[in-house]
């Protein structure tokens, strides 16, 4: 199977501190993949690179074999790469709904022209589209909020709207840094249930998460970094038994 | 050539003395003070009201001026920046607010003085003051004594300014503030109090170069602050927004390029050369001279 | 008796165009508030407009549709090579590369002798009429509320709340903030333009920094949230100096003086307690009654 993402030796500096460190791996179609590792690993800075915040120093980043590193990223988006953010970067004073609305910006179809000569078509799309970004957030089970401005929902809440929001692109990957932090148990189950069924969907997920109990339940494979480097790859069990995973690990209180 | 140089310096040293209090505030809390011009124009009218009416000397008006310039940077704090703290926008609500406090002290000015031209009464300073002037050898120029007042007092204020900075509790509190007002918080500093000073100092600051400005050219009226309120805003984008000595340098710079237009091209282009130093500036290096190359963390 | 109903119409004639040029005006700089943007080189497109259409009226004897033309094209045209460069700039960096160019134009047309320097050009036949500028006006509205709930409006929306979010969902921030600079030139152009036919002149001096601060004043009292917010805010800040000149003898002070302070005095109440502007007061008070109602 073509891999649907590659990164082949990445290298990332920023002034004297290097990031990422001749990191390699790929993400199959419909695959879970799980990049976990300790704090400070360059995971973030990885899903940077990949999303098109900013460069990389070295290396390539492929998807569906072709170069996507050096692009901006509403370029890298509209290849079908749709991310979540590690500080929860919803528009605060948009509602739940006009969040999710804003992801749906790369399908919605009415022309400049069309809508300004106000053709039946473009008139009634507004509805249409909201009326699909409340399905999603039924989806993250949050129906009965989405008319609350995003910067009164809670922080579990919020996490939520943003993984609506990332899907509302129907991307073909979809990076999440962090989503269920903060979040309670019931939630993180739902989540995972979630990631789960987008999978099978099709799309391929790149999971950042500290909370390795639920990567290991959740992913198909996994992806260790620390320092920037890539210390371990394989199955859940493979990661779970391998010393050096468990040595960078260790001081870690989990 | 000489003459110009001494003309240059003199103008440069009223810039500079405008763009530090301009800079300070800007520092400190990240927003560009437009009320700044207007504190200028007032303190040369109180300068003005001072020695008409409590016929002061000049001597001593220029302290209690800027003492109560200093009081105005006070209100504007409390009214016009205190209350925006920590609010989204406040760069851009900052400026907003400034500009309306900028508004409400021209009201007043017109209100009090009216639209025209007031200059100081005869006698205020001294004849010689103006026409003695001094030969300078090498540089090939003479400096009127009045010019060398106001070129010393100028530089009176900026070294003092520095020391202040560098070596006092509150110098090192403002530096604080400037860097990280939370890190100064937890360090014991009292931000409030510290901004407030800021905002006193750059005020004091700002008046004392309308006091020497109304002096030197003694034409005083509500919309002096006009010309050099943008001129300001050039002087500490070239010298780096923030920076004590870009303000200073880009100040002294833009008042010798100034004189030096004016004798070639004509007295038309005089602003010309601030601005499109400005818009080059501003879009090649934005942190301009000695600028910070990010802007600080909350 | 006569006389003073002449007169009284000229004055209220004068008033009403205003309003409409002066919301043309505070549209131009809405566009680009809309999307965050600071950008305040309305003055600078404005002049452009007006002496780009004098131009063409007195030396030229171009139709006046033709003239408007003009005024609308050109500034949008140059806004692109200014836009470019200038964009990339952050907040209060962006306003001030903005007022420097309006300052630059300012100055280039005070040196100019084709167009008389700083006396500027006069005799400039009255094409504009009031019903002229209420449809232009109009026009601009439908626009701006057509982009309104289609993506464009959601996306303009987003870079203002958050622009590196909003490139990571496949919006091409760079494009939409130049196109509404470009949108808000030409509405600067067409304003200047109709000023220009309509008070006979143009000159250098209506063109200065704090003409592009009171289009910011307008649209920031007003309520920059939403395109009827600038209109509102121009209304009511055109009229109420006519309303403020009765006045002001009763209370004992200058028109000029009170015109200014009231301005001043608002704009520092709507930045402090009503930061979505006038037009929100409504919801403002609901909001404020419904907090206070005993439950």
């Amino acid at each position: 199977m073509i891999p649907l993402l590659r990164l082949e030796d990445l290298h990332r500096d920023f002034g004297g501190l290097r990031a990422v460190d001749g990191a390699a791996f790929s993400v199959l179609p419909g695959e879970v993949h799980g990049l976990i590792g300790p704090n400070g690993a360059g995971k973030t800075s990885l899903l940077n690179l990949v999303s098109g915040l900013f460069p990389p120093t070295s290396g390539r980043i492929l998807l569906d074999e072709q170069p996507i590193h050096g692009l901006a990223p509403h370029r890298v988006a509209a290849l079908g790469v749709a991310r979540t953010f590690q500080n929860i970067r919803l528009f605060p004073d948009l509602s739940a709904r006009d969040n999710v609305v804003v992801g749906q910006h790369l399908r919605r179809r009415p022309s400049l022209a069309a809508r300004l000569l106000m053709l039946p078509g473009a008139r009634s799309e507004v509805g249409s589209a909201r009326r699909e970004a409340a399905a999603l957030l039924e989806r993250v089970g949050l129906s009965e909020r989405i008319r609350v401005h995003a910067r009164h929902l809670s922080y579990g809440e919020q996490r939520r709207v943003e993984i609506a929001r990332a899907l509302a692109s129907a991307p073909r990957l979809l990076l999440l840094d962090e989503p269920t932090a903060g979040m309670s148990l019931a939630e993180v189950r739902a989540v995972a249930a979630l990631i789960r069924q987008v999978a099978t969907e099709g799309r391929a997920v790149l999971l950042v998460e500290h909370n390795v109990r639920l990567v290991m339940e959740v992913c198909d494979r996994i992806t260790v970094l620390h320092f920037g480097k890539v210390i371990a790859q394989g199955t859940p069990s493979e990661v779970g038994r391998d010393p050096a995973v468990v040595a960078a690990y260790l001081g870690e209180a989990r | 050539m000489g003459q110009q140089i001494i003309n240059g310096l003199f103008l440069g040293s009223i810039y500079a003395l405008f763009a530090l209090g301009y800079t300070l505030v800007f520092g400190v809390l990240d927003i560009l003070n437009l009320a700044h011009a207007a504190v200028f124009m007032l303190a040369s009218f109180f300068a003005l009201a001072l020695s008409t009416q409590l016929h002061l000397p000049i001597a001593g008006a220029l302290p209690l001026t800027m003492v109560l310039a200093g009081l105005l940077g006070l209100l504007l704090e409390r009214v016009a920046f205190r209350p925006l703290r920590g609010r989204a926008d406040s760069n851009i609500a900052g400026l907003i607010s400034s500009l309306a406090m900028a508004t409400v002290f021209e009201a007043i000015a017109l209100e009090v003085w009216g639209p025209n031209i007031r200059r100081f009464p005869e006698g205020t300073l001294p004849a010689a003051t103006v026409s003695f002037r001094i030969e300078i050898p090498l540089v090939g120029g003479s400096v009127s004594l009045l010019q060398l007042a106001v070129i010393s007092v100028a530089m009176v204020l900026v070294l003092g300014l520095t020391f202040l900075v560098r070596r006092s509790r509150l110098g090192r509190e403002v530096r604080a503030v400037a860097e990280s007002p939370r890190a100064a918080q937890v360090l014991g500093v009292n931000v409030d109090r510290t901004i407030a000073a800021s905002f006193f100092i750059s005020s004091a600051l700002g008046g004392a170069a309308g006091i020497l400005y109304g002096l030197s050219y003694n034409a005083i009226s509500p919309d002096m602050g006009g010309s050099v309120e943008l001129k300001g805003l050039a002087v500490i984008i070239v010298g780096g927004m923030g920076s004590m000595p870009g303000a200073v340098v880009a100040g002294f710079a833009l008042g010798l390029i100034e004189v030096f237009v004016v004798a070639h091209l004509g007295a038309s282009f005089r602003d010309a050369v601030s601005f499109a130093a400005l818009f080059l500036v501003v879009v090649l290096r934005p942190r301009g001279l000695f600028g910070a190359a990010s802007m600080r963390e909350a | 008796m006569l006389d003073a109903l002449l007169s009284f119409y000229d004055s209220y004639q004068s008033t009403v165009a205003y309003v409409g040029i002066n919301a043309l005006l505070a549209l131009s700089v809405y566009t680009s508030l809309s999307c965050g943007q600071l950008a305040l080189a309305s003055s600078g497109f404005a002049a452009i407009g007006a002496y780009a259409s004098a131009l063409l009226t007195l030396r030229a004897g171009w139709p006046f549709p033709l003239v408007l033309g003009v005024a609308v094209l050109l500034p949008a045209v140059l806004a692109l090579p200014l836009g470019l460069p200038v964009l990339r700039l952050k907040g209060v960096f962006l306003a001030i590369a903005t007022i420097a160019f309006g300052e630059v134009i300012r100055i280039g047309l005070i040196n100019w002798a084709y167009v008389k320097g700083a006396e500027g050009l006069v005799a400039i036949p009255q094409k504009t009429s009031v019903w002229m500028i209420y449809l232009l006006l109009a026009a601009a509205l439908f626009v701006l509320g057509r982009l309104r709930g289609s993506k464009w409006g959601f996306a303009l929306e987003a870079i203002r709340e958050d622009e590196p979010a909003a490139q990571t969902m496949g919006i091409p921030t760079g494009q939409y903030k130049l196109s509404m600079l470009v949108l808000g030139a030409a509405l600067a152009g067409l304003a200047g333009a109709l000023e220009a036919h309509f008070t006979f002149m143009v000159a250098p001096n209506g063109f200065t920094f704090r003409r592009v601060v009171d289009m910011l004043v307008f649209a920031v009292v007003g309520g920059a949230q939403l395109y009827w917010g600038p209109v509102a805010g121009a209304a009511f800040l055109t009229i109420l100096p006519e309303l403020l000149r009765d006045l002001a003898p009763r209370v004992g002070i200058e028109p000029g003086p009170l015109r200014l302070l009231v301005n001043g005095l608002l704009l520092l109440l709507v930045i402090l307690f009503l930061p979505s502007g006038l037009v929100s007061l409504p919801r403002q008070v609901r909001r404020f009654r419904a907090a206070r109602s005993p439950e």
